[in-house]
Order: C-alpha cells, then structure tokens, then sequence
C-alpha cells in the first residue's frame, strides 16, 4: 500500500487498515472500470469463477466475516441457509439502503469504488447460485445510482456481467434499484417487500427468513455493501488469514463512521476490535472540542443503547472477568454486546457536556416516529407517544410521571413487534432513561403534574401529527 | 396521457429489470415519472397501473407511503435539509431557518401530511429529511439531485445564488 497516495487532507489514520477504503479518497482514482482494472481489479471475479461455488463460500466461513449491516450475522453461514435441495431461482440482493443515522460508509464505496463492489457480488452472486442481483439504493443518493449504473454497463460491455462472464458458462446480471425515502426499507424484508413492488411492510420471521421465502418468495441473500466487497478481500488474502485480521470472532477489518461532538469527525477503517472507544475519539478522532467534555456515546447508529461516559462494566477477557470503563471498550461486536450496546452499522455519535440529553433523545424520537411502517400496533402507537413525550420534556410541559410513562411505552414496544424496529426504536429510550433518568426528570416540573398525559388520554388524542 | 417516446422507452427498459414480476417495477415507473413531471398526480398513477397491470390503488399507495414521492409540485428546486442527530447537533435546525429566511419559504403550514413548503415565487421549495448518510459532515443538504456538505446558516445565501 506504499504506494499509494490520498488527496490532500486525506490521508489514513496511521491506526487505519484499509482493506475496502484503500481506493477512498486516493490521487488520481476515479470510479472506471479502466482505473478499476489498471489497478489489478476483476482478478478475483476471474480466479474466483474457477473455483467451485461451495470453495467461496468455505473461504467466507473461513474468514469469520460478520455482517457490516447491523447484525453482525456471520456472512458465510447466512449463505448455507439456502435450502440445498432448491429448484427456484435464487437471488442476491446488496443493501444500499444506508439509512441508520450515523452511518456513512457505503455511499463512499458507491461513489468512488462501485467496481469493488459489483466484483465483490459476482463472487458472492456465484458463491450462492444468482444468476440476478440487485443493489438496493436510497433515493437519496441519486449521484450514486447513477454511478452504479454506468459502472454496471461497463462491465457488461466487457462481458464482466451478462452471459458466460469471464468466459465461463456463468450468468449474472445485475440491476439498480432505487428507494423512495423510507427507513424501514433497510429491514431486509421490507427491502423485499419494496423491491417487489409493495409498501415496504417487513415480513414476520419465521417464516420468512429471506434465504428461504424472499424475493417473489425465493431464496434470497441480501447483504450489506460493505460486507459484499469483504468477499473480494478474503478470496484475495484467503479465508484464514483474513481470519487473523482483528479478533477472535470479531475478524477482519470495519468501517467506523465518527460524528457529533468531535474534532475530527469522519470515516476510518480500522482492524475490528483493535482499537478502543477511547483510541478512537482521543486518537483517531482528536479528541472532543476545545474545553469539552465526554458525556455519551451512541456507539452503531441511533438505534443502539446509548453508554454513559463514566459507566464502568465487567467483560470477560480470556478466563478473567475485568472492568472496563466506557473509553477501554474495543470496538467490536461482542464487546459492545457485553457493554449493554452493540456495534450495529458501525455509527459512532459522540455527545459532550454541552449537550441536553432530552433533545438528543427527542431528536431520535422524531426520526422512529417518522419511519415506523406502521404494520405493528405497539410501534405505530408507540413511537409517536415516545415522540410526544420527549416533545413536552423538551419545552418544558411534562411532569416528572410522564419520565414513567415513557419507560413504559418503549418496554411495550421492545420483543411484541415484527421487525426488529421495534427494539430500534426502543433501545434508545430505555437506555437514556436508564442512564441519563435523573437528568430528564430535572426537565420536567411537579407544577405539570395536573396536565399529566395518561395513556388512555394519549390514545384519545392521538392523532397524525 | 401523452408519455413522450423518451420516457416510454426508459419505461420499457426498466420493466426488464423484473423479469420475474412487473410489479417490481411501480417504484422505477414512478421515479421516471417524477423526474420528469415534478410529482405524482392520479393520471400517473393511473398510467403506471396500467401499464404494469396493476389496480391503481397498487401504485398510489406506494406514493402515500415513501417520503420520496409528492403529490403536488415542489418548487423548480427543491431543498432537503437533514434533520437528524449528527446533523442537528452541527446547526440544521439553524440551516432551515436561514433557508427559509433567504429563500422566503414559510414554514408554518408544513404537517406529517404536507411536509414540503414551496416559496411564493415557486423557484424553491424545502423540507426535512431524515439521516443522508454523511453525518460527519453536517448539517447536510440535497438541492434536487446535488448533495452539499457542511452548509452554515453563513452560507445560506451563497448556496441558494448557484441556483437559477
Ligand atoms: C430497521 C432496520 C433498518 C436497517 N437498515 C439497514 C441499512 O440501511 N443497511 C443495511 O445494510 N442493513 C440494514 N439493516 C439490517 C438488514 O436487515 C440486514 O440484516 C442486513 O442488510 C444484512 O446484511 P449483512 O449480513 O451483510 O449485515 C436494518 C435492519 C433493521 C431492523
Ligand atoms: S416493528 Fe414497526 S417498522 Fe417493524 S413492522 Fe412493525 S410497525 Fe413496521
Ligand atoms: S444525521 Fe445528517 S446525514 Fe446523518
């Protein structure tokens, strides 16, 4: 990697390794197949398409890849979830829906790398058994569909895509297309839902668990974008010794997107697991602003549990139980599942001392509200009355009750839902009130207590805003 | 309807990509249709379901349901603010209102039901949107289909001047 160079400005963290970033930001790249190509590009798609479909996919597993979407749902074993006696088509879907706020690291890939991306799923379209595949990307990234497009008829033009690519007897076409500006088509079965032509209503697992019933009720493999081009790289590095990149369990490497109250915001990959919360704002990110302080961290999109700057907490390391506080935590999933958290779609929000945490759970609180599907009666009812509530915590008409009734709500939404919405939108309450309770009750005022808004009350006047 | 041969053929085209269902392709029919009318309207709605063999209640639903698609005209270009943490933390609350201010854009009518505003002249119109994925780089907005990055309420009127 020596020999690359990045624009001004732009160079990589020294704790940075970049694997699926390595082409972000560097002199002279544009998103060509003939830059693609110049620079070693399609060579896997070739060597890959010799091998046998079941090799890539025991490479995969080999590489312990976890999901880059969310979940984290090991990559390799999602793909034997096909049923193996099969005869329908089966499809592979790439998720561009990009929409967990505070992540930003696939549009960079669709932008200025799209060929990763498209080599990365002819490999995993083979690896499966597609012969069609689809990226599903927000509206929102108009530029980036545009680019995807072009890149897409580049590669048909050289036979890359299309029928008997490289030569083999393999046929693979791939096609964009574009969201309308919902969240929840980001939920892989709303997602499906969207891409045949409905209202993005996520289906209920079991039965539909999309490597079995997905697209037109076929098995279906829908991955996030960044995980779609780790394929590339452990084909090229082999599984194994992709394996050895980051932990034990938590391999290779991931893209850690850093906003909110921080220096030097941005998007850095880095070893999964190889570096901490604290390396990564004190470090990487240069610290908070100038006489701040660290209050809180939202550590994978707005949907994961929010973490208290002084909360200390006991994980396991080897044998030992050892306590950790917040800045000692090593960026990766298990981890972060110990600390009551999760990794997710790899969003770091960072808050300082300046920030009332009302309005930030108020400003979450709008955005679930917003993009409930509105299948699930808990969640349709209940985001909004989480919504209202926060809205009179922050202008200063709620009564110290409706701090209660709040909790009450999200532990109502939280496990009776479809989709795993439901705890997205949750999560993020239960974990302020948890650790930031006495903070909003001091919002509130006894003096309210009179216009207290039951739930009975709520659902008299509910209404659509 | 008169659909120029243009667009007819994007549309056809389109359909291609859903060799299994035309179905999937309302959401694409609807996409051509806006860039090419601004919005919606029930003759389009109308037009795609035929065309995709479809009842029309199957595509105006897809309108009522996704942000994304309008009903009525928005302003010559139209303006998306990020409403979201990261970028509400960077000032877009402050964004908006200086928007609004430079572009005389009145907010006051704006619901869950008519989230756009459209300015008098009609040259603007504006709305929140929520998370464009570029939160460390925000307050963010997209004005029709060009994306901008770190926009002060400063820079307001410099940003509104590029567009004409
Ligand atoms: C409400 C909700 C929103 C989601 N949004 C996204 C998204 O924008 N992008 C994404 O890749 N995965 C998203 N996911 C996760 C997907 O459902 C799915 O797990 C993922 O795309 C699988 O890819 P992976 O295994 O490569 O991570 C979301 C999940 C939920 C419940
Ligand atoms: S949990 Fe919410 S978003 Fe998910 S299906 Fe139910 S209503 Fe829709
Ligand atoms: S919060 Fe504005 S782009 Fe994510």
């Amino acid at each position: 990697m020596a020999d690359i160079k990045y624009r001004k400005g732009k160079t990589p963290h020294k704790r940075e390794y970049r694997l699926i970033f390595r082409n972000i930001d560097r002199e002279g790249w544009d998103p060509s197949l003939a830059t693609y190509e110049a620079d070693g590009g399609y060579q896997m798609a070739k060597k890959g398409l010799a091998m046998q479909p079941g090799e890539i996919t025991d490479e995969v597993k080999a590489s312990g890849l976890r999901g880059r979407g969310g979940a984290g749902f090991p990559t390799g074993v999602k793909w034997t979830f096909i049923p193996p006696h099969n005869t329908k088509p089966v499809y592979l879907i790439c998720n561009c829906d990009e929409s967990e706020p505070g992540t930003f690291k696939d549009r960079y890939i669709v932008h200025q790398d799209p060929h990763q991306l498209i080599e990365g799923m002819i490999l995993s379209s083979y690896a499966v058994g597609a012969h069609v595949a689809y990226i599903y990307i927000r509206e929102e990234f108009p530029e980036g569909a545009r680019i995807l497009e072009t890149a897409i008829a580049e590669a048909r033009e050289k036979s890359y895509l299309g029928k008997g690519i490289f030569g083999s007897d393999f046929d693979l076409e791939i096609y964009v297309h574009r969201g309308a500006g919902a969240y929840i088509c980001g939920e892989e079965t709303g997602l499906i839902e969207s891409l045949e032509g409905k209202r993005p209503y996520p289906r209920i697992k079991p039965p539909y668990f999309p490597a079995a019933l997905g697209l037109y009720m076929s098995p279906t493999i829908v991955n996030n974008v960044e995980s779609l081009c780790h394929v590339k790289h452990i084909l090229e590095m082999g599984g194994e010794a992709y394996a050895r990149l980051g932990t034990p369990r938590n391999t290779g490497t991931r893209i850690l997107c850093v906003s909110g109250d921080i220096k030097k915001p941005g998007y850095f990959e880095v070893e999964v697991g190889k570096v901490t919360l604290g390396e990564l704002i004190y470090d990487i990110c240069g610290g908070l602003k100038e006489g701040r302080k660290l209050k809180a961290v939202i550590p994978g999109g707005s949907s994961a549990k929010v973490l208290r700057a002084d909360e200390r907490f006991i994980i396991n390391q080897g044998d030992e139980k050892v306590e950790i506080g917040v800045e000692d935590i090593p960026m990766d999933f298990d981890t972060l599942m110990a600390c009551g958290s999760m990794a997710g779609s790899g969003g770091v929000i960072i808050m300082d001392d300046s920030r009332s945490m009302s309005w930030v759970l108020n400003n979450i609180n709008h955005f679930y509200a917003h993009e409930s599907c509105g299948q699930c009666t808990p969640c349709r009812e209940g985001t909004l009355w989480m919504q209202k509530i926060t809205d009179r915590i922050t202008n200063g008409s709620a009564s110290p009750e409706d701090v209660e009734t709040l909790k009450s709500v999200a532990d109502n939404i939280e496990g009776k839902t479809i989709c795993a919405f439901g705890e997205a939108a949750s999560w993020p309450v239960q974990s302020f009130i948890a650790k930031f309770h006495d903070e909003l009750v001091a919002d509130t005022d006894e003096a309210n207590a009179d216009s207290v808004v039951t739930p009975e009350g709520m659902l008299a006047t509910a209404d659509l805003k | 309807m008169d659909v120029k041969k243009e667009l007819l053929e994007k549309i056809d085209e389109a359909i291609t990509h859903y060799p299994e269902s035309k179905r999937s392709a309302t959401l694409p029919l609807l996409h051509l249709f806006q860039e090419e009318h601004g919005y919606i309207n029930d003759e389009t709605v109308e037009w795609i379901a035929d065309k995709l063999g479809l009842e029309p209640i199957n595509v105006l639903e897809l309108v009522t349901f996704y942000p994304g698609f309008r009903q009525s005209a928005p302003g010559k270009f139209h303006i998306r603010v990020c409403r979201t943490l990261s970028c509400a933390m960077a000032g877009s609350e402050e964004l908006m209102e200086a928007l609004c201010e430079k572009a005389g854009i009145d907010r006051s009518g704006v619901s869950h039901h008519h989230p756009i505003a459209v300015g008098k002249d009609g040259k603007f119109s504006i709305e929140f949107a929520e998370c464009l994925a570029s939160c460390g780089t925000g307050p963010v907005c997209l004005v029709n289909d060009d994306f901008y990055e770190e926009i002060t309420p400063m820079n307001a009127g410099k940003l509104l001047k590029k567009y004409n």
